[in-house]
């Protein structure tokens, strides 16, 4: 599952993506009716919206493949705000075999592959940002253990990382001003480790601090950590 | 309390208040954190098994109740039920004027402020008096508590010095230590005046019917030492099974709550003065309060009434760092209180449906529960209630007109491609979403079906 936000703007982590499973040696397929995980419905309490959306990923995501997404919170909404969706719903069984078969990319590599380390060289200083819907999964540690054994690497600490970004989704335009005071604070608390580049499984938190960011007038390199594994690989190659 | 939106409430607040909420709430969380790390191997799992022990107790409350009320009625205390706050009040106040008493002291109990206890004893000629520091300050003030535990968070040692000058308790000095004595000297004569000593109740095993008294600052036993009678108002909720499992609440309470190991006080009341125990006060009452709390234990939010009021899910949450706890216009603020407090307005529930949206869903309350609250999955059903009984949806936009296009790919894919539109647009004519993102971000530039062409190419190729 691509993501919407990676269908609309991030094109690239979506690449990065399917490039870094071809290396572990899976065959990535693209079902070309996929959408939305539905959770912006969910999260805005329009629950018959969301279950619309559920319905038609359970349908396009029919089968027994594991359905692989570059984002956390995608990935926690199938596994488990889909499950109180459809708590009460006649097709249940059916999210709950979704639910079984999403997985974060990078929990997906540890946890399900087994893969533990990764090839390649990435050179400079990197501020993990743990995306919040990461949280009580297997993505934290996973993201972590793959950038840790990059050669070249510096895994730099910073304050209040427990801390929300303020995205939120409709938050950040519900409560806007809330939101950016948020944003702005993960700024500061990140950009004064003085990382070369910000690091997230989750595009919607990079979204929200880019787009602060730029505003502010801050320079901000920020990646999904699916493209640092990919221009790891490249390094690797090349150094072939 | 003032109707007014989180967030704009949010947006005028000081940069002072911000600041000190905001550190005050982090140096609190990072010293729980350190303190749990260090003591216990795997926090998570005494979390759960409070939790579970808990939850337990509220699915037999009934028997638990019972059992509590045979105990304390042993021991010589009179037990009351009151189904609503007016019941509460009046159950008080009926107490009070039986025994001819005109003055009362309190400790710090967040159920009183609920009922709105000590203005209706005021309206009745009742002269009261808080006890713990932050909550007289309170009081002196005319406000309301911000936080479940520091009633004051919001408030600076400055501004608590000009209040006591204004009221006749000193010239401006705002060192924390002569603020400190003066209110001890003042209320020293209170508790000898007092003729009632009103408190809650952190737990109360139903297995001894004794109460349990969770404090730092010895006010409360001043309160329940000098005056002849005794009340507690105490939740139903409050209850724990037996005296055993005291031993994981009461490890779990004051490090969620203030990294402390254990409070200064831990205060075990065990009745009325008897043969056995010459010590306790001449009458004690427990008046234990519903106040919507059966109703909320027969829905899907039961889980919320696990509650200890330690205050950790105010201290890590980022929205309640930036908000502060008037912001939530109601008793209990931050996290729990977004859940709580809809619940317990009952029929005004959507005077108050909009606290529940005032989340990222972030799940750091969740984490740091002392009792495994999973209060996200709560927030999330709550909104779905809102939305159901048709409250106003404020700034956040209708997700109805995405989610249909979700669930068309025909229609998804045309909007792929026609997101386009949106970088020519003057902002202006943009959504109002789309507007309200970019009063103070930046919007990337539209790459939709840039990765679906990608793909569909190299598909070609292979």
């Amino acid at each position: 599952m691509s993501t919407c936000l990676c269908d609309a703007f991030f094109d690239d982590v979506a690449r990065a993506t399917v490039e870094v499973l071809e290396h572990l040696g899976c065959t990535v397929e693209f079902p070309e009716r996929q959408t939305c995980c539905g959770q912006p419905a969910f999260n805005a309490g329009d629950w018959p919206a969301a279950r619309t959306v559920l319905r038609h990923a359970v349908d396009v995501f029919a089968g027994e493949a594991p359905v692989v997404i570059p984002s956390a919170s995608c990935a926690a909404m199938l596994s488990h705000g889909a499950q109180i969706l459809f708590e009460n719903e006649p097709d249940v069984v059916a999210i709950k075999q979704l639910g079984t078969r999403a997985w974060e990319l990078t929990d997906f590599i540890v946890r399900g592959l087994g893969v533990t380390s990764w090839p390649g060289r990435f050179t400079g200083r990197v501020a993990f940002h743990r995306s919040c819907h990461s949280r009580g999964s297997g993505t934290g540690d996973a993201v972590s253990t793959l950038l840790r054994s990059l050669s070249g690497l510096e895994f730099v600490d910073f304050d209040e990382a427990e801390q929300c970004c303020g995205f939120g989704g409709t938050f950040s335009v519900a409560f806007a001003s809330i939101s950016t005071a948020m944003g702005t604070l993960k700024l500061d608390n990140l950009l004064a480790a003085k990382p070369d580049v910000i690091v997230s499984a989750d595009m919607s938190c990079l979204l929200h601090l880019r787009g602060l960011a730029e505003r502010q007038g801050r320079p901000l390199r920020a990646l999904h950590v699916a493209q640092v594994l990919r221009d790891a690989l490249a390094s690797s190659e090349v150094g072939r | 309390m003032k109707r007014e939106p989180i967030d704009q409430f949010a947006a005028k607040q000081s940069d002072e208040r911000r600041t000190s909420v905001r550190l005050g709430s982090n140096a609190c969380h990072e010293k729980r954190t350190q303190v749990l790390h260090e003591d216990y191997a795997d926090v998570d799992l005494l979390r759960k098994l409070a939790g579970q022990i808990k939850q337990h107790t509220l699915e037999h409350l009934d028997s638990y109740l019972e059992k509590a009320e045979e105990k304390l009625r042993a021991r010589g205390v009179k037990v009351h039920f009151a189904l609503d706050a007016e019941a509460a009040c009046q159950s008080v106040l009926d107490i009070l004027q039986a025994r001819g008493a005109k003055r009362l002291v309190k400790t710090k109990t967040m159920v009183s402020e609920e009922i709105e206890l000590l203005p209706f004893l005021e309206r009745h000629g009742v002269e009261c008096f808080e006890t713990d520091l932050g909550e007289f300050i309170v009081q002196l003030d005319a406000d309301r508590p911000s936080h479940i535990v520091k009633p004051i968070l919001h408030k600076n040692r400055r501004e608590i010095a000009r209040t006591f000058q204004q009221k006749g308790l000193g010239t401006y000095d705002d060192t924390p230590e002569v603020i400190t004595r003066r209110a001890r000297e003042f209320l020293r004569r209170k508790y000898l005046e007092a003729d009632v000593g009103l408190s809650g109740a952190n737990f109360v095993s139903a297995e001894s019917g004794r109460l349990v008294l969770v404090t730092n600052e010895g006010n409360s036993r001043f309160c329940l030492a000098a005056p002849r009678c005794h009340i507690a108002v105490v939740g139903i909720e409050k209850l724990v099974p037996d005296d055993r499992s005291l031993s994981v609440f009461l490890n779990l309470l004051a490090r969620s709550a203030t990294g402390q190991r254990l409070s200064v006080y831990t205060e075990f009341i065990c009745g009325a003065r008897s043969a056995d125990a010459p010590d306790g006060p001449e009458e004690m009452h427990v008046i234990f309060l519903d106040n919507g709390r059966t109703e909320v234990l027969g829905t899907e939010y039961r889980e919320i009434l696990r509650c200890l009021r330690c205050g950790a899910c105010l201290n890590v949450c980022p929205v309640y760092r930036q908000a502060s706890g008037h912001a939530y216009r109601s008793v209990y603020p931050g996290p729990v209180g977004a859940v709580l407090s809809p619940l317990l307005a009952g029929k005004r529930f959507l005077e108050l449906a909009d606290l529940p949206k005032a989340s990222t869903l972030c799940g750091a309350c969740a984490e740091v529960c002392p009792v495994d609250i999973p209060i996200p999955d709560l927030l999330v059903r709550l909104r779905n209630r809102g939305k159901q009984e048709g409250a106003p949806s404020g700034a956040t936009p209708s997700l109805g007109g995405f989610a249909k296009l979700a669930s068309m790919p025909i229609a998804w894919k045309a909007a792929l491609g026609m997101g386009k539109l949106v970088d020519h647009m003057p902002r202006a004519v943009q959504p109002g979403p789309l507007r309200a993102w970019q009063g103070e971000r930046d919007l990337p530039a539209w790459r939709g079906g840039a990765f679906r062409s990608w793909f569909r190419k190299r598909g070609k190729k292979a």
